[in-house]
């Protein structure tokens, strides 16, 4: 029992970093203006990672992973969060990346799995429906055998980045006369197919990043199925727990933390750094604690799971405890900035050369906030997370 | 990095678990702190000498395991499971680590006896204008010949009434809250000149205040490390009653799913109730959270000093609100049984409650480490 890093984990932990220093496109320019990244952006690590065969840590080593032990993958999250590295998206690597290789055909993995990790594909999500929220199980979006294909019909929502997807993972009804769960199958459907219409939804931080993705008689092969027709539930289920481990999100919550400590030196409250008044340095300390509580709940989690135990309901507690924290971190943001929270910041249009108004860490405060409300209700709502816990957990 | 337990830290979890289940059940607590002396010391002979449990944390030259932090630890969980009153966080946290860190002959002279059972230790160092500030110190230790004079009031000394010896703190110079001039003494418990006053406290142990009336000590009481010392000594115990806090909660948790289980109103289980439920969740939350800070600063504890005092009170801070929200939320889902002394859950929601103040409060605890990570980073 110890926490210690071997002569190896250091050397490692040295190379990641300068790997890091020598490759990492240079985003200065973007990140100091509080610009949203591009989908170029995101590919552009993205490819970099595919390249040097680091792009999915967390997967078997047959299907590309790295191989790396526990601790390796602890420091490659701690050093990209330290660097602030784009994040990668998590549709095609984190989720069903795994749904394929756990449970997909040899042709499928294949042909979906080098796709996913070169970033050829992008990849969206088509779970939520108008009435399915919470209650996913209730979707209504049907799959109906024509031949070899399926015909699909229905109505997706708050599908992430679909305006980018090559390619989306779909929960639709195959047996409308089965209980809920066990009518579902997961379909893979190419986005450009006839009958697909995504359209944008645009959230209080002003930005475009969820959209309704509209179904019309989509012709899918039946060959695109993963795993067996009704069985498509067991697939959402296993996603879901995987969802939920990275969900945690402990590194860049950490770096999130500096960043506003940086922030409370700058900002003056009378005549001292916001940082050293007494109420706002408690409200840091008490995130502080509560995010080392979280990781290392997380550590005795991948603990366990190297002991052979998969991620289980347990995992809903990085969720609920993540996300809130990922919240407040938002929250004590934008208190930190004080006045030059309000002014709305519409990113740069063309020719636009104003720098806009009040200090670049300010842009964004307000428009993160309102955005990372999102973090308590997706992926399983914390409430949800809580009956998890509830009855598979505590047995209630 | 590990966060496993070896064969032999299993083993010791396996005996000592079996051996209070059998030894401490509630009735059996119950007898022992309504009795005469408030303990059974027949228990802290068979720990000593039937499993040889108090040698766990000592090295190999004194006749220990050569074990540590984390057998402390995991003893003080199990002890914390059963509310167990026994001397081990004084005697073996609190004086053998003492002692480990001073070495010399004065270990040589008295880990063996504690390992044996023979010697159980007091600590004395809370005074009672001092709060949680260990520089406090008001309690004199004069130079005298190649000895010291003590004198001086100390309150609230746990186990007390069992002790054959006492570990106090003293100035030996400097002003009233002067770092410099603290040291630590090592003394035999019924020497002439210490009054003490014996009463039981509310978690179901027994304390004293101890008056130090002109009482002379020999030169060699002296545990040599000034305040660090006693620094580091309080971090560890601070560690070990988070440990001891994870057994409390847990078992405050579990004792409350199963009463909801079988608790029948408005004809159905309340366990079934959604708005019980999320809270048992929230408080299995805080138990595995306090699982985890105590394992993080069990981990820190041989650091240098200002890590170590940052992960301490870290996780004594998160393990105070935790002990606070769990015990609470146990004693009002038990609803009017719970405020009874009938069952065991108010029993281990008194102890939980006093841990939450136990070397320092969860204030005490995030100002200092404000202090280290946030002050002085500036």
């Amino acid at each position: 029992m110890d926490m210690e890093f071997s002569a190896e984990d250091i050397a490692f932990r040295d190379e990641v970093r300068a790997f890091i220093a020598d490759n990492h496109p240079d985003m200065s320019a973007k990140k100091e203006l509080g610009e949203e990244m591009s989908k170029e952006d995101f590919l552009s690590w993205h490819r970099i990672l595919h390249a040097k065969g680091w792009v999915a840590p967390a997967w078997p080593k047959e299907y590309g992973g790295t191989g790396w032990t526990a601790t390796q993958r602890y420091i490659w999250s701690e050093e990209t969060a330290r660097a602030d590295c784009i994040r990668l998206m998590p549709f095609g690597l984190s989720m069903v990346g795994p749904v394929i290789y756990a449970f997909g055909t040899p042709e499928q993995k294949a042909h979906f799995l080098p796709r996913i990790l070169s970033g050829e594909d992008w990849w969206c999500q088509g779970y939520s429906e108008p009435g399915s929220g919470s209650d996913l199980a209730s979707l209504r979006t049907t799959a109906v055998r024509d031949g070899d294909d399926y015909i699909v019909n229905g109505q997706k929502t708050w599908t992430t980045m679909a305006q980018h997807a090559d390619w989306g993972f779909f929960l639709v009804r195959t047996d409308k006369d089965a209980k809920q769960q066990e009518g579902i199958s997961f379909l893979l459907i190419d986005m450009k197919s006839p009958g697909v219409t995504v359209r944008p939804i645009i959230t209080l931080g002003g930005e475009h990043e969820v959209n309704e993705v509209w179904l019309e008689n989509v012709r899918v092969p039946v060959s695109n199925r993963v795993y067996e027709e009704n069985k498509g539930w067991t697939c959402a289920k296993f996603l879901l727990a995987h969802e939920r481990t990275g969900i945690a999100g402990v590194a860049s919550s950490k770096r999130g933390i500096e960043r506003i400590k940086d922030i409370a030196k700058s900002e003056q409250d009378g005549d001292k750094p916001l940082i050293s008044n007494a109420f706002f340095k408690r409200k840091i300390a008490e995130l502080q604690i509560d995010l080392t509580a979280l990781e290392f709940t997380e550590l005795r989690s991948l603990a366990g799971e190297a002991a052979g135990k998969g991620p289980g309901p347990e995992s809903s507690l990085l969720k609920i405890k993540g996300s809130e924290i990922q919240q407040r971190i938002t929250e004590l943001a934008l208190e930190a900035v004080g006045h030059y929270g309000a002014p709305y910041f519409r990113g740069f249009g063309e020719g636009d050369n104003e720098h806009p108004i009040g200090p670049d860490y300010a842009h964004r405060a307000a428009p993160t906030y309102f955005n990372t409300r999102k973090t308590t209700i997706y992926g399983g709502s914390n409430e949800i997370q809580r009956n998890i816990i509830a009855k598979m957990v505590l047995g209630l | 990095m590990d966060f496993t337990y070896t064969e032999t830290q299993d083993m010791i979890r396996d005996t000592l678990s079996r051996f209070l289940a059998d030894s401490y059940g509630f009735d059996a607590r119950q007898k022992m702190i309504n009795s005469e002396t408030g303990r059974d010391p027949g228990i802290w002979s068979a720990l000593a000498t039937e499993l040889g449990m108090l040698s766990a944390p000592f090295a190999e030259e004194h006749g220990g395991l050569g074990g540590g932090h984390v057998e402390n630890a995991l003893i003080m969980e199990e002890m914390g499971k059963v509310m167990a009153i026994e001397p081990y966080l004084q005697t073996v946290v609190i004086g053998g680590g003492a002692l480990k860190a001073v070495g010399g002959a004065q270990a040589d002279a008295i880990i063996p006896s504690i390992i044996g059972g023979e010697t159980t230790i007091a600590f004395a160092y809370a005074e009672p204008q001092g709060r949680y500030d260990l520089a406090n110190v008001r309690t004199t230790a004069k130079a005298d010949g190649a000895g010291y004079v003590l004198n001086g009031h100390k309150g609230v000394v746990y186990c007390a009434p069992w002790a054959t010896h006492l570990l106090v703190t003293a100035r030996t110079g400097g002003g009233h809250r002067e770092r410099n001039g603290v040291e630590l003494f090592l003394i035999d418990a019924n020497l002439p000149g210490i009054v003490r006053r014996d009463y039981p406290t509310v978690d179901g142990n027994r304390a004293s205040e101890i008056y130090f009336e002109n009482v002379a000590i020999p030169g060699d009481a002296l545990l040599l490390g000034g305040i660090d010392l006693i620094e580091h000594i309080v971090d560890n115990a601070t560690v070990a009653v988070c440990a001891e806090a994870t057994g409390v909660m847990a078992k405050l948790h579990e004792g409350t799913l199963d009463y909801a289980k079988q608790r029948q109103q408005f004809g159905q289980p309340i366990a079934r109730f959604q708005v019980l439920q999320h809270r048992m969740v929230d408080m299995f939350m805080e138990v595995e959270q306090a699982k985890s800070m105590t394992l993080y600063a069990t981990l820190h504890l041989d650091k240098p000093a200002s890590e170590r005092m940052a992960a301490v009170s870290q996780a004594k801070a998160k393990v105070s609100r935790g002990a606070n929200f769990v015990g609470q939320n146990a004693i009002q889902t038990h609803g009017g049984i719970g405020i009874t002394q009938e069952l065991a859950i108010g029993h281990y929601f008194k102890r939980a409650t006093m841990i939450e103040n136990q070397f320092g409060s969860a204030d005490y605890h995030y100002e200092r480490f404000e202090r280290i990570v946030i002050d002085e980073a500036n």
